[in-house]
This record gives structure tokens, sequence and C-alpha cells, in this order.
């Protein structure tokens, strides 16, 4: 039995690493492992970075890049209240309509609006930006493969000249990160890039991981109360199994 | 009858015209089971809780799910965002996909084992296949449902190799599709056909139970059960010891659930599908590897696809291949040997499903295949002439009782050095 356990495990380690090698194969150099919060078993979001990730991704991310997935009303779980997430909705003028003449308007934009998009469609979104075409925000960091440490990596890791003998298109600019190397994105955060509310120090860095912490959310608005409820289903499944066992042994001792 | 249930007047009156409650005494607690299963055999059971599993969430998800290539990707993400709980429905539908895979998985490498396919148990192997197959169109057709960068190639991907059969191929490929390449009309009949499959395998599990429930369940020692001292009945000691092995599956799928619900997914499958970007790798969920490893280890398309067809549909002639007369595995030295050798090639085969074609991972993938191939063909048909097999106990309670009585006290699972012990009694 122990044997065979062993031969199940050693198999199985083996299949895992060589999906991680054909995974990791098709990416440039690896991003490093940055410190997050809430990447954890018990991590949660921190609600001042969440806060100053999203300033960054309004001043800065939003110029070029949509965050389709999410209204107004979803920054209440980030720590605004209604109050200000209806100041922060009253910045945005949303398209509305047909009103009662047949025509579409444009009017303030409330809690229930999603984000509007910097651009009407991708041809247009292209054709501001050099051919290339800013994605969607909402989900990035469960769209990539290294996920957050990719994103910061990406944010941190532009390099003004490219290496010598590194062909660099026209157009394009220099990331270690980025698979190829070449990335039409300008490089987009540098330090006081946003001057923050709350007076925290904007080095390249805190903008990189603060918005990296806001994207985090966007893209998996439930982790907390996931990770929260996951807690309490384990604890339950374990003491159910651990009570069904025993009374399995107490059952299956009188078979003798 | 004389179970208790039937002191009430009313569930005599009920019985008398629709014998259910008779029947699931006859069924659930008084069915005479092997006094000796391990807990191998939970996985039969576990699979069909992960069946209603899934047909649970899956029935809740498609109330919030719209079928449009417009819109589906934008409804997924409005379950994950909007619908109460509708986050743990997806991620409990997506991992427990995985989950039913690993349990069914491990169900047939239990058969394989201790030789439950053979007679008189072939025509309840058969449905076992069969279940295999739905499974797997069920798996893809709902893969694609998200429709996400590897939902659409991998439809785009699996459907073209129907276009591998000859003559009727393109036009076979262009029925299925509804349209000359993968597009709406595609996307809503999948949805269609997702939701019909799971019936039609609850229809065949039905009849796998059936054909069970006629000839009882195999057993560690693949030795007939031949008085009644040989069996126990399934109340309570088996519905108990499924239950143990249920906890520790639902352990298993929340940890994954609520801890790493995308880890066995692809990333780029929360990019929206895209007909013009092709990306770099496209590969198949972890639990369909090793066929797509022996598909692209033939260089010829259509010999890939009879070869990935082949490699199930032997099973369904695996009760005639394996020559030998001894069922368990306990007391086959040699096929017990292959037997882990086989496992392993089929873990060689998954990886290198998951990586390119190219350099060493051409040949080893081309290796595995035909060994995989011979496993089947010829080693199964071989060991069962040249294999000197242990002794067979004489019967499962004499075996039981010895192992009890013996220097067994430790309490050791009954699969440990399976040769000493009950040989001896015998």
């Amino acid at each position: 039995m122990r044997a065979q356990l062993f031969a199940i495990a050693a198999t199985l380690g083996l299949v895992f690493a060589g999906i991680g090698n054909a995974v990791a194969a098709g990416s440039a150099a690896e991003p490093p492992d940055h410190e997050w919060q809430h990447t954890g078993v018990f991590g949660t979001f921190d609600r001042g970075e969440l806060q100053r990730g999203f300033q960054v991704f309004q001043e800065v991310c939003a110029s070029c890049h949509s965050l389709d997935f999410i209204a107004f009303r979803n920054l209440l779980d980030i720590g605004f209240d209604v109050d200000q997430i209806k100041a922060i909705a009253a910045e945005y003028e949303v398209e509305d309509g047909p009103d009662n003449e047949g025509e579409m308007f444009m009017r303030t934009a409330k809690g229930s609006d999603y984000f509007p998009a910097p651009f009407a469609n991708p041809q247009a979104a292209r054709a501001s930006n050099g051919g290339a075409f800013p994605p969607d925000l909402s989900v990035i960091v469960k769209a990539r493969d290294g996920g957050l440490n990719y994103l910061y990596g990406i944010l941190t890791g532009y390099e003004e000249e490219a290496p010598e003998g590194f062909e660099l298109a026209e157009g394009m600019n220099y990331n270690h990160y980025f698979p190829g190397h070449q990335i039409a994105m300008p490089e987009p955060l540098y330090e006081e890039a946003v001057e923050y509310a709350d007076g925290t120090e904007p080095t390249l860095e805190q903008l990189a991981h603060d918005v990296s912490v806001f994207l985090a959310w966007t893209a998996e608005p439930e982790l907390e109360i996931r990770k929260k409820t996951g807690l309490k289903v384990l604890i339950f499944i374990a003491i159910f199994t651990a009570l069904i066992y025993i009374i399995k042994r107490r059952v299956w001792a009188k078979l003798h | 009858m004389t179970t208790p249930l039937h002191r009430y007047r009313i569930v005599q009156w009920i019985d008398y015209r629709l014998p259910i409650f008779s029947w699931t005494n006859e069924h659930l607690v008084e069915y005479p089971a092997p006094r000796n299963l391990n807990y191998w055999w939970n996985f039969g059971s576990l699979a069909g809780i992960m069946l209603v599993v899934q047909i649970i969430t899956g029935i809740i998800l498609a109330m919030h799910y719209t079928p449009h290539v417009d819109y589906a990707f934008n409804s997924t993400e409005h379950i994950m965002r909007d619908v109460e709980w509708g986050w743990m429905m997806r991620y409990l539908h997506a991992n427990g996909a995985s989950m039913f895979f690993v349990v069914v998985y491990i169900h047939i490498f239990r058969g394989f084992y201790y030789g439950s396919y053979k007679s008189p148990r072939e025509i309840l192997w058969w449905m076992g296949v069969l279940i295999l197959f739905l499974m797997m169109g069920s798996s893809f057709l709902g893969y694609v449902l998200p429709w996400g960068q590897m939902s659409f190639w991998a439809a785009t991907v699996i459907t073209n190799l129907i276009s591998a059969i000859p003559w009727i191929g393109e036009t076979l490929v262009q029925w299925l599709w509804g349209g000359f390449s993968v597009a709406n009309p595609t996307l809503n009949r999948f949805f269609s056909l997702h939701y019909l499959l799971p019936f039609l395998l609850c229809a065949v599990v039905f009849i796998h139970l059936w054909a069970l429930h006629h000839r009882k369940s195999n057993n560690p020692l693949g030795i007939d059960v031949k008085s009644p001292k040989d069996t126990i009945p399934f109340s309570p000691y088996y519905t108990v010891k499924d239950l143990v092995g249920l906890g520790v599956m639902f352990f298993v799928l929340a940890i994954f659930v609520f801890y790493l619900p995308n880890f066995l997914g692809e990333s780029i499958n929360y990019i929206k599908a895209d007909p013009l970007v092709t990306p770099p790798h496209i590969v198949p969920e972890w639990y369909f590897l090793p066929y797509y490893a022996i598909l692209r280890a033939v260089p010829d398309k259509l010999g890939g696809v009879i070869a990935m067809v082949a490699s199930i549909a032997i099973l369904f002639v695996l009760p005639w291949l394996d020559t030998s007369k001894v069922r368990s595995a306990r007391f086959r030295p040699i096929y017990k040997q292959f037997f882990w050798i086989f496992l392993a090639d089929c873990f060689v085969l998954g990886w290198v499903g998951a990586n390119p074609v190219e350099g060493s991972f051409i040949l080893i993938g081309r290796i595995a295949t035909v060994y995989y191939f011979a496993h089947f063909l010829i080693i199964l048909p071989l060991l069962g002439k040249f294999e000197r097999t242990k002794p067979l106990p004489e019967s499962i309670h004499q075996a039981v009782l010895a192992k009890k009585g013996g220097a067994d006290a430790s309490g050791a699972p009954p699969d440990s050095s399976a040769g000493s012990s009950p040989g001896g009694a015998a």
C-alpha cells in the first residue's frame, strides 16, 4: 500500500513538473515574486492599496484601457461610501437613450453605470495606439500566465534602451518580462505619475503595486468572501469526515 | 418483506402499488456486498455523486448563461460577479468536472487492478466505457461555453478532427458547425447538447448499476462470492464507508474551489474568443492530455484520430484481450508490475500531451503510444498464458478471518503484502 502511494505521488510530481515547464516555456524572463497581502489562505485586500490603485487606474490606465465589467456601484467593495461613489460617477458622461424623440443623449453617470470605455470600438482604439489594441483590464490578472507577478513585472520592467544587438521595431518599447520583449504600450508609470490623495509616496514600485492590487480585485471581486467561505467549508467537512470515520470504525468493529 | 418501514400502513399502501420501499431496501440496504471491499471501491459511488453535483450546479448556471457569441463571455462574468453565489456555482462546476474525471479514472484503474471487467461483468464494463465516452463529450462541449480563447480554439481543433474522415469528413464537420467555421450556431448547439448528454449519462449509469446489482460487485480477492458468510449488507457497512470517501473527496474539491479555482484552467480562457488570433499553444484540459498525446504521436491526421479513438475503444474488448482466468492482481505477480508500468505510461502520455510537439517529446510520445497499445494487444494476451498465478484463497470470509486472526493486528489496509497471509491460510 505504502509503495503504491509512493508510486502515485512520484508520478503525479513528475506530471505537474512537466505541466509547469510547458507553461513557463512560452514566456520571456520569469517575473520575480513580489509580495502581496491578499494571496495567502487568509489574505485580504488592503483598502488603502485598492483605493490608491483605483486612483492610478483612473488617472493613468483609463486613458487607453477599458474596464468593462466594473460598475461604479462595485466600488462599495473597496471602501468607498455611496456619496463618494456618486461623486466619482458624476465625473463621467455616459450615452443613454433613445429618448421620446428617438435620439440618443449623453447624461451624467450613476452608480449603476459601468465604466465608460475610452474608445468607441476596437478600430478606434487601434487607430489611436499605433495599431496596438489596449486590452480590457477587468480580468487581466486572470488572463495572463503569471498573473499578478507578471503584471507587476511588466509595469516595472521597462528599459529606456533595448540591450545592444536587440532589434526594436519602430514605435515599440523594450520590456524585460513581455514575451518577445517588444511591447507597444509606452512605459505607463514613473515616479510621481500620480499624486496620491492619502499622501503615500508615489514611487514607481508603489504605483505598480497598488494598481496591480486594484486589478486583482477587479478580476476576483469575490476573493475575500471566497476564502472566508472556504475556511468554514473546510472546517465543516474535516469535522464531518472525522466523525464519519469514527462511526465507520465502530460499525465495522461489530462485524467480527 | 421484512424492512421495519413496512410497519407503517401508508408505506404498505404505496409499496403494494409501487414497490419503491422494497426496491430501496433491496438495492441500498440489504444488497449483499462482499465483506472485503477496500477504499478503492468508494470511487463508483463518488463518481455518481459528482454527476449529481455537476447536474445541480449546471442547471443553476444555465439559468444565468447566454449561449450567444456576443454574450457568452460576458454572461459568464455576470455569473461570477452579479449572481448570488454565482462564482461558487461556476467554480464548483469547472473544478467538479476535474474531480469527476479524477474519481472516474481511479475507478477505471481499480477495475484494471482487480480484473473487474472479466466474466460475468463484461456488459457492466461496456457501460462504463460508454460513460467515459459520454463524459468526454460532455466536458468538451461544456468547455466551449464560456467562449474564451481556449474554448474557441479547442473547439476548432477538435471538431476539425472529424474532417479527417475520408469523403464525408468535410461535409460532416460543416454540418456539425452549422456553418463554415466554429461560430454562433456551433455555440448554440453545443449548449443544447451539453445539457442533453448528462441525462443520457444518467441512463447509462442506470444500466451500469443494473448490471452491477445483477451480478454483484467484484472484490479485492477477485474470487466469487460463495456463501452468505462472504457478504455483508450494503447498509450500514458500505454506506458509512462510502461517506468517509465522500468527505475526503469534498475536502479536496473545496480546496480547489475556494483556494485554487483557476489552477487547472488556462489563463487565456479569460480572454474573449477571437477567431483572428490563434494562441501559441492550444492544449486541452488535463484529463484529455494522454489522448491528445496519442493523437499527435501519429504523423498522419486520419491515423492520429483513429489511434485516439482506438485508445479508448480498445477497452470494449479488454475482457477478451486479458486471457488470465485470475481476476485480481494480488495473485498475478507479473501483471501487477505491468499494471504500474501502464499507469506510469499514461502519466507520461499526459506529460507529453501538455508539451509542444518538438524535440524529444516526439520520440517519447511515440514510444509511450506504442507501449499503451502493446499493453493491451501483446502483454495482456500473453500474460494470461505464461504467468504463474498465486494460489487463490478458498473463500472471501476465510481470507478475511485469517487476516484478522493472523499476524496482522496493526490495522494496516487489506491491500498490503497481499500474497503472504491469506495464501498461507489457504
